[in-house]
């Protein structure tokens, strides 16, 4: 499934153009972004909660040379299914390849 | 953030009635889980994929007493965040 699935859905459930269902999407995965950016989490009840992680530097090696290399303290985005969405895809159909 | 914040900021951005926003984010996250619940990932260009693994069944240990358990197989969710999210979280808001 792409946006454009998501979209078609949305136009479907409410009243309104395709064009500004795709907005209304585009708006939504946009304000979620920018809380993140900011280092705010998101919850997003039944569905789970996107967190923001601060990495501390550590060292590292690079695999193919042995070399050691320092790796700089970062931010990233873990996704923690809530405990429905888990249930569900659990309990649900086999995984389609394509 | 939560649902309802995403909801009324939604409702005010878009001009949409508050049930309207409401419809429009359940439906968002609802058409995902779908998608996840009948074995299809789901890709967002930009903010990041959510995919299926399927793990086999195991011999697990009950933590607090040690005791030996079977762990059924079941598939898990992961979530890797895209490109263009992954360079806007680090970054901090920072260009």
């Amino acid at each position: 499934m792409t946006k454009a699935d998501i979209v078609e859905a949305v136009y479907r459930e409410i009243g309104v153009a395709k064009k500004e269902a795709a907005i209304i999407v585009d708006t939504v995965f946009e304000a979620i972004r920018a809380k993140l950016e900011g280092g705010e989490s998101v919850k997003i009840s039944r569905f789970g909660n996107f967190n923001i992680r601060n990495k501390v530097p550590r060292r590292g090696r690079n695999p193919k040379t042995g070399e050691e290399i320092e790796i700089t303290a970062r931010k990233v985005l873990t996704f923690k299914p809530s405990q429905i969405l888990r249930e569900r895809v659990r309990d649900g159909e086999p995984i389609d390849a394509s | 953030m939560t649902r309802s914040d995403l909801t009324n900021q939604i409702a005010k951005q878009c001009n949409l009635t508050h049930k309207d926003a409401e419809v429009a984010v359940s439906t968002i996250f609802g058409s995902i889980a779908h998608s996840l619940e009948i074995g299809h990932r789901v890709e967002l260009r930009g903010f990041g994929s959510f995919g299926l693994k399927e793990r086999r069944a195991k011999l697990g240990r009950n933590p607090k007493t040690g005791e030996t358990v079977p762990v059924e197989a079941k598939r898990v969710l992961f979530f890797k965040a895209g490109l263009e999210m992954r360079r806007r979280v680090d970054s901090g808001g920072q260009p």
